[in-house]
């Protein structure tokens, strides 16, 4: 258990003019487990997230990467290199679907660097030139692959936007994957989903993650949260009060104190 | 009832203000005195009661008619395919059936298809709004009459570095705009037109200033001159009506019509691909493209490269066909022309804009006779179509790919970009 870690965050602390949002935060992701960041409304969670998918540059504090395909320093590097060489997928609070395109264009743009790898190749590409039309297939079977796995294949030629609400989480996850990922970050995806959806989405984050692809996972329900969760880091005002299995999480006093002050709803799950 | 009767009064008066003043009193120049008309006031005010009126009451009886989405069903597709094929034939054929003034017009029209479906790129695919697109046109139109002047290169070998070039300074356009959305991108394009319009105008040992150049050389069909009665003297005497000038019409009408296939055909392809596909995320949602690892900047340089490239194809035609240019055919209102053909025909849409340009420039010159009256004309049309088609005369987006069935997606449901 104690090899080195996929994700490191050492430290660190964001600033927004004189608002500590994340205040020296340390915490590890292993390959292979769920790791799931909990907290308080306002706790800095999602800004966590945008640290490490480079969407904010922190203030100060290290954000390391390790996998088979080599070790990178996610606060220091572009946004889209953060997907494309670190190999980090990321959806997001507020569904950001292409909503004018289709299920399957949803999930070939995700794929927008393997089937064209340079500009020079998406040029050729006009002239039917550069490997395109195998690059394509190979794209088109992946999507092919994630729409079943999402269930989600028959609709494939509607308009993204016509999906209903659950179906939009799922097909979100769906294109995140598709990028072909090692750390996929997740910010809320159980968030407005019934009882049975919410099992649905359990079930294909397991899948997800016996497929090699570790989840970091921002969550509000509590029972998506311990029912898939290998390790659980709660956050309050920035900082780490807490760190261990769902088992520890729901015993210790400060994560119970952090949500009996702020009085969220979460109380009653994280207690019981 | 009612209502409509209290609005139709209102409009009425507003009517009589502005047409009492403008309609009503009339200068004689000849013989300097003041004459009134209130006949032409009534029956003004008149019309637009009675117009306001039906208006209100047809917007009463049928409330949703204005605003319920268009249903895309397959009937309808195939029309649109319909439609587009005999617009091709037609225009392949037009020489052999259409006059001079006729295949004159085919030219100017096809030049804004053209450029119509070059700033498509940018603006219905990419979203970007570029109200600076006739710098483009400008740049190709110069290069190749500097290039040919200077270096006595012909049409076809500057053809494409007319393009390159063109192709440059989009680029170099896309680097300060790239931060920039909606209306601050659209100042600065704006601005960026307006810009090299003045650098030509003041440049004056490089580009003859407000003189523009002249004598632009003439397209040749391999090597061979479309100047008729001997081959001296070929652009002394280029304002002279000769007998074969309707072959170099013809010639050079079919130049056009090559070049405004070659940009419908790579814009279609691009939109396929990987590249087009970026793009039309890129409209759809940036924040989502770069969580995708989709290198934003790139994808919008290449939008403005690749639609500025087509802008300096059509630029330099535009310079071969008129052998003579200058500042004055690169104002604004070009670039305003050509962003209502896009806007016009249905942001992303190839048949919208050939339609669009054909209206709106072809319909133009329909309404030649009407002198004063046609840009009033033509704002009418423009606001009726708007009002009636706000997402323009071809609204669907048709997915370029599909594993089924292709669906067209209802324009409502498309972004139309932030800028």
């Amino acid at each position: 258990m104690m090899a080195t870690p996929l994700l490191s965050v050492n430290a660190l602390t964001m600033r927004f003019g004189g608002l500590t949002a994340v205040d020296a935060l340390s915490f590890e992701a292993q390959e292979g487990q769920i790791t799931a960041v909990i907290g308080p409304n306002g706790a800095g969670k999602t800004t966590v997230f945008n640290c490490i998918t480079g969407f904010y540059r922190a203030t100060s504090g290290e954000i390391s990467l390790q996998h088979a395909g080599g070790a990178f320093q996610l606060a220091t590097m572009q946004g889209h290199n953060i997907t494309r060489q670190a190999k980090v997928a990321r959806t997001f609070q507020n569904i950001r679907l292409f909503a004018g395109m289709t299920v399957l264009e949803n999930l070939l743009v995700a794929q927008h660097n393997f089937v064209m790898p340079d500009v020079a190749h998406g040029l050729l590409a006009v002239f039917g030139l550069g490997g395109y039309r195998g690059l394509e297939k190979t794209a088109l079977d992946r999507a092919v692959h994630w729409l079943k796995q999402v269930k989600l294949l028959e609709r494939a030629d509607e308009p993204a936007g016509s999906l209903p609400y659950g179906a939009q989480r799922r097909l979100e996850i769906a294109r995140a994957m598709c990028t072909g990922p090692a750390l996929l970050c997740l910010d809320e995806p159980a968030a407005g989903l019934n009882p049975r959806e919410s099992d649905e989405l359990s079930d294909l984050l397991i899948s997800i993650r016996a497929g090699g692809c570790a989840i970091l996972l921002i969550e509000h329900d509590m029972g998506v949260v311990m029912r898939i969760s290998d390790h659980v880091v709660v956050l309050d005002h920035g900082k780490k009060i807490s760190d261990g299995t769902a088992e520890h999480i729901r015993n210790d006093p400060h994560v119970i104190a952090a949500y009996l002050g702020e009085g969220d709803e979460g109380l009653d799950e994280v207690a019981a | 009832m009612k209502a409509a009767f209290r609005d139709a009064g209102l409009s009425a008066l507003v009517a009589l203000g502005i047409f009492g003043a403008m309609v009503g009193l009339r200068i004689d120049t000849g013989h300097n005195i003041l004459i009134a008309r209130p006949w032409a006031v009534a029956i003004l005010v008149a019309a637009t009661f009675v117009f306001r009126f039906a208006l209100v009451l047809w917007k009463a009886r049928i409330p949703k008619a204005l605003t319920r989405p268009a249903k895309l069903t397959p009937a309808r597709r195939n029309t649109a395919r319909y439609v587009g094929i005999a617009l091709l034939v037609v225009a392949a054929t037009l020489p052999l059936f259409g006059g001079r003034y006729a295949i004159d017009t085919g030219i100017v029209v096809l030049t804004y298809v053209m450029l119509g479906w070059g700033l498509n790129i940018v603006v219905g695919l990419a979203g970007l709004l570029d109200l600076g697109y006739v710098a483009f046109y400008a740049v190709g139109a110069y290069s190749y009459a500097l290039l040919a002047q200077t270096f006595g290169l012909g049409f076809w070998t500057c053809l494409p570095l007319a393009g390159l070039l063109a192709a440059f300074w989009g680029i170099l356009l896309g680097f300060p705009v790239l931060r920039l959305r909606g209306d601050y991108l659209a100042i600065v394009t704006l601005a960026f037109g307006e810009i090299i319009r003045v650098v030509l105008l003041n440049w004056t040992t490089l580009t003859g200033g407000p003189n523009g150049i002249s004598g632009i050389p003439r397209p040749t069909l391999f090597g061979l001159t479309f100047t008729a009665g001997g081959g001296e003297g070929s652009f002394a005497d280029f304002f002279n009506i000769e007998p074969s000038v309707t072959q170099r019409l013809v010639y050079l009408y079919y130049v056009i019509f090559g070049l405004a296939l070659l940009t419908n055909w790579v814009s279609t392809r691009l939109r396929r691909l990987p590249l087009g596909r970026a793009w039309e995320a890129l409209r759809e949602d940036e924040i989502a493209c770069r969580a995708l690892g989709i290198n934003v900047t790139v994808t919008k340089l290449t939008a403005f490269a690749i639609g500025a490239a087509f802008g300096g194809f059509a630029g330099a035609f535009f310079a071969t066909r008129q052998a003579f240019i200058s500042p004055e055919s690169f104002t604004f209102i070009e670039s305003a022309i050509v962003l209502a053909i896009v806007v016009l025909g249905g942001l992303g849409s190839q048949l919208g804009v050939a339609l669009a340009a054909i209206v709106m420039i072809g319909g133009g010159e329909l309404f030649r006779d009407f002198n004063e009256y046609r840009m009033l004309i033509f704002g009418v049309a423009l606001v009726v179509v708007m009002v009636t088609r706000p997402r323009g005369l071809v609204s669907g987006r048709t997915p370029s790919v599909s594993l089924g069935k292709t669906q067209i997606i209802s324009g409502d449901m498309v972004s139309q970009g932030h800028g």
